[in-house]
């Protein structure tokens, strides 16, 4: 299952995989925008969020689980796997925002979107050769693997 | 920021964000270990305190929108030929605390750089260059005693040498990692090194502070060091390495020894050393059981019995006025490879004084031993290995000339994972992940990034020396060593020349 | 810094670059000096008039056991001194002018002389070493003394040491220099030659080939890089080198490998042109533990550049080229005689029909023994 894998030794928590994350989401694609307009106008938000305990630091987002918690606990269809690609794909036209899937995710990776009443989860930037995150980390400790 | 005693106002630095670009995301503050940048909560916005930079860039490395410039601060000093800022502000810090300058890194006074005046030869005509992509171009590097002469009988399948050869350490590059302690440095790069030099069929030396257990899987490659501390040294460490070191000074700091802060001192630290979790840890200024030439007679042939004699042993001395007799005796005392550090080598931590003004340079060192040791007919008994101060392949390949077997570099090798020549190592805060061994710092170093790095410095130095040396017409490093006559000086005196046996250009 | 004030390091040595010819006769049968000499001047444009000479093997059957020193010097106090030096250390069995022939096309030649010595009973200074290094030592007391002369005209030098041969070299096209040694008049078993074309002017008739060490004789053609290194190496072993030219470093070189670390004339040319390590790698363990050594022990002895050499001594004549071979080399055989030159056809202009006509490899010497 392809998914970004944090590597939580070399974790350096300077968030720049969020701001990587931030960007490629939103609408201008450029950092400044996104950041100091988009973020607070539209409530855009990342997808990875950086947990710090003590000198450990992890960046998490969705891992795209084999059998996804959230899957089963969405009321409305929107979280569904993709058999082919085998992606956990959101679809934010059937989300009705009831936020189960928040709770059920047992890595808390899938974040609220206040401003919509839906959600913000990891689609694996699905344009992109290679995750936002993964080729912003400058310490390598955001790794795409597949198994 | 605000009433700061009066001296702290003279710092060196001073950061400049550019207003437009910052959009206060904090990575700045996050990446400052030492806490120059600020979120101000009143102002909802990122702020700096100047006086904390350090200069070391991590900050200005990592903003993603190129918000920040790090600058030497604008203000200035009247002009005095005599009285440099860094001499007034020293006293200004001395009279503050009334301690001792300390330093990291190397000399930064402006002494001559010898390898700056050396130029190298190239073939034109008479001689063709060879093309490395096309030729071989060897630069497969033997160190150890080697014997005067050869003794062979003939086979049916070839000759056989019937003479005994001293255990040697061969290098695929005439470059190795200097030693650089697990405590100064932290244990992300004793493992980079251990690798990059595995990779690179190099060797890489442990510095004074032990051998990890986990590192001792790269013991082929692995000059274990013995200092005058001995911290670290057993009979498994002594056998895990290719060769063993006995430090007995270092450029950076010669005829003084060395201090590990307690603070430095973690679990990982302590075990290897095997000294106790936070404690110091001093190297006294000379061994303790080497008060003279014999003495080291003694310990290099105890290095030898604990080894069975399958190890060379090398002997590291600071390049100091005598270093052309010192070396001489060293060879004569058993010594298979003796290391000449000069006045530019670099260190976690020195007395200011010390590392700017205690040493000479290597480039005469080392000219001075290489002749010393031909003059007495003992060049054959042990290889010489230079360092101090070698910042790329052309340095590399002038010591060489200048007689040198291979380098060691330290400095380099850092600068390779993001050194940036702060010299504040000795703080512990290094925010690169180098000279720290603070887990949210030396993380910072992850060891598969930074292994790569050093083993793609090698490699690409290597191909530079091996361009140089086919322009030269050579197509193997053991003919250039020594080889002076590759060298020509421009703008030094006659008694420059012939201390390092290089005429002058145009001659 | 030597003691006659100078440096070492500011020695120079020029730059050549050159024709070779070499002919051994395995039945030591005497070929005349005719022969040679056309082959030469059939390489007469591999050389440009700036240095040619000789080397012949068997050419004083009347002195065959007395060391033969052909001195060369401009004035005749000059050679007076150096005879004086001889005298202190030798008995004189016999000494003349060397023959020449004043007609010739020669630039600017100087006077030469031979000595047939043997060393005294009571030698006046070191008693106890070797006879060799003791005529060693005579020999590079002369050349680093009166050799090295400010002014040409005030030197005085020995260019033939070795016993029953004899080197005849100057500053001209080789046959020219034939002519003026008279070289038509001699027979010899083994021959060399050598037409040089260096890039400056040595107005000095001591710095053309061959170079003589004893028995040893050296034609070359290259340009050692390694030069800077080998010098400092031989200096380490009391030999300096004071002709400026690379080639006498192969002469020192030889005479320290081979007389006296005894190694044998192939492993001698193993250390000249080494084996590379991609080679060594392929070797069965005992011989590659036996190049390691050579080449770790002899790395500052190794010839790097390009050259192709003719080695010569009493016995034997060798032709090696560099590793990578970057100067030309071909062997020709013909019945009980062995050819080796730059090119081809100089061995033609002489022995129009061959058994056999090859080119060595890079670093694989020939060398060719005499049988009797």
């Amino acid at each position: 299952m392809r998914h970004v894998k944090p590597v939580k030794e070399f974790c350096i928590g300077c968030h720049l995989c969020e701001l990587a994350c931030l960007t490629e989401h939103s609408r201008s694609g450029d950092l400044i925008l996104a950041y100091t307009r988009e973020r607070p106008e539209e409530g855009l938000k990342a997808c990875k969020c950086v947990h710090h305990k003590g000198p450990v630091a992890v960046a998490m987002s969705c891992q795209h689980c084999a059998d996804p918690a959230c899957v089963t606990a969405c009321i409305s269809g929107a979280l569904c796997k993709d058999p082919v690609s085998g992606r956990t794909e959101y679809d934010r036209e059937k989300c009705v925002g009831c936020w189960a899937c928040v709770m059920a995710c047992p890595f808390g990776a899938i974040r609220r979107h206040v401003q919509s009443g839906k959600i913000v989860k990891c689609d694996l930037c699905v344009e992109r050769e290679i995750p936002a995150c993964v080729a912003a980390c400058p310490n390598q400790a955001l790794v795409l693997v597949e198994d | 920021m605000l009433f700061q005693p009066i001296n702290k106002s003279y710092n060196d630095f001073q950061i400049e964000r550019d207003k437009d670009a910052c959009i206060n995301c904090e990575v700045c503050v996050r990446q400052c270990s030492y806490g120059a940048h600020e979120w101000d909560e009143n102002r909802k916005l990122v702020r700096h305190d100047n006086t904390k930079c350090v200069g070391c860039h991590r900050c200005e490395a990592l903003c993603p929108t190129q918000a920040l410039t790090i600058r030497r601060k604008q203000s200035e000093f009247r002009e005095h030929a005599l009285w440099k800022p860094h001499f007034i502000k020293n006293i200004y810090k001395q009279a503050d605390t009334g301690g001792v300058l300390l330093g990291g890194m190397g000399c930064v006074t402006g002494i001559p750089i010898y390898f700056d005046n050396l130029l190298l030869d190239a073939s034109q005509v008479t001689n063709p260059s060879i093309d490395p992509l096309r030729e071989p171009m060897e630069l497969k590097t033997f160190l150890g005693a080697k014997p005067d002469r050869l003794e062979f009988e003939e086979t049916d399948h070839g000759p056989r040498v019937k003479t005994t050869v001293a255990p040697q350490i061969e290098l695929e590059y005439p470059i190795m990692f200097a030693a650089m302690s697990l405590g100064a440095i932290n244990f992300n790069l004793h493992q980079a090194m251990a690798r990059a030099a595995t990779e690179t069929g190099i060797a890489w030396n442990t510095g004074e502070g032990g051998l990890h257990k986990d590192l001792y899987q790269y013991g082929k490659n692995t000059i274990v060091q013995v200092a005058s501390g001995r911290f670290g040294v057993h009979a498994d460490y002594l056998n895990a390495g290719v060769a063993i070191e006995i430090k007995i000074g270092q450029g950076a700091k010669p005829g003084i020894g060395g201090h590990l802060p307690g603070e430095k001192i973690d679990a990982r630290v302590s075990q290897t050393r095997m000294i106790p979790l936070g404690s110091d840890a001093i190297s006294p200024a000379p061994h303790h059981d080497i008060y003279s030439i014999e003495d080291l007679h003694q310990l290099i042939f105890a290095l030898k019995e604990a080894t069975a004699y399958t190890k060379p042993v090398a002997v590291k001395i600071a390049a100091v006025h005598h270093a052309a007799a010192i070396a001489s005796g060293v060879v004569r005392a058993g010594a298979d490879i003796v290391v000449v550090d000069g006045i530019r080598g670099g260190t976690g931590a020195a007395p200011a004084m010390f590392r700017d003004y205690v040493g000479i340079p290597i480039e005469l060192a080392l000219a001075a031993v290489d002749q010393r040791l031909r003059d007495e007919g003992i060049r054959n008994r042990a290889s010489i290995v230079a360092s101090g101060g070698i910042r790329c392949s052309a340095d590399a390949i002038k010591a060489i000339a200048l007689g040198a077997d291979a380098i060691y570099i330290g400095t380099a090798a850092l600068m390779a994972v993001g050194c940036t020549m702060c010299g504040r190592c000795y703080t512990g805060k290094c925010p690169w992940g180098i000279a720290t061994n603070d887990p949210n710092l030396a993380k910072r170093q992850n060891p598969d990034i930074a292994a790569r790095k050093m083993a793609n410095l090698i490699t690409a130095w290597g191909h530079e020396m091996q361009e140089m040396l086919g322009a030269m017409g050579l197509n193997s490093i053991e003919s250039l060593r020594g080889n002076r006559d590759k060298l020509r000086a421009v703008g030094l005196n006659q008694i420059e020349l012939d201390i390092l046996g290089v005429k002058h250009a145009g001659r | 810094m030597t003691e006659r004030g100078r440096h070492s390091f500011d020695y120079q040595k020029d730059i050549s670059g050159c024709g070779v010819f070499g002919v051994i006769d395995k039945t030591r049968t005497r070929i005349s000096g005719d022969m040679p000499i056309s082959a030469m001047a059939s390489m007469h444009d591999r050389g440009n008039g700036l240095g040619g000479g000789f080397a012949a093997y068997g050419i004083y059957p009347d002195f065959p056991e007395h060391y033969a020193f052909h001195v060369m010097g401009y004035r005749p106090e000059k050679i007076g001194e150096a005879a004086s030096i001889l005298k202190k250390f030798f008995d004189v069995a016999h000494d003349e002018p060397i023959p020449t022939n004043p007609k010739a096309r020669v630039t600017n030649p100087p006077l030469v002389h031979r000595y047939f010595l043997s060393v005294k009973e009571n030698r006046p200074q070191w008693p106890t070493i070797e006879e060799k290094d003791y005529v060693v030592r005579v020999v590079m007391e002369i050349n680093t003394s009166l050799g090295v002369a400010p002014r040409d005209e005030d030197k005085a030098f020995v260019f033939s040491s070795g016993k029953n041969m004899g080197a005849f070299k100057g500053v001209g096209f080789p046959e020219d220099v034939a002519v003026f040694y008279r070289l038509d008049e001699y027979q010899a078993y083994i021959w060399t030659g050598h037409n040089r074309f260096p890039t400056n002017t040595p107005g000095w008739w001591g710095g053309a080939h061959p170079f003589t060490l004893l028995d040893w004789s050296i034609v070359h053609n290259g340009e050692i890089s390694s030069y800077g290194i080998n010098k400092r190496y031989l200096e380490e072993h009391g030999y300096v080198c004071t002709l400026m030219t690379d080639t006498e470093v192969v002469a020192y070189l030889l005479d320290l490998l081979v007389r006296k670390h005894h190694l044998s004339m192939r492993m001698m040319s193993w250390v000249f042109a080494p084996p590379f390590w991609d080679e060594v790698k392929r070797l069965a363990p005992e011989q590659a533990e036996a190049f390691r050594a050579l080449r770790m022990t002899y790395g500052s002895a190794c010839l790097n550049g390009p050259f192709a050499i003719l080695v010569a001594n009493r016995d034997c004549l060798m032709g090696l080229n560099d590793r990578v071979k970057l100067r030309p080399l071909v062997v020709g055989e013909q019945g009980s005689r062995v050819f080796l030159s730059s090119e081809e056809s100089a061995i033609r202009e002489v022995c129009p029909e061959l058994q056999s006509l090859w080119a060595p490899k890079a670093g694989e010497p020939v060398i060719v023994s005499t049988e009797v």
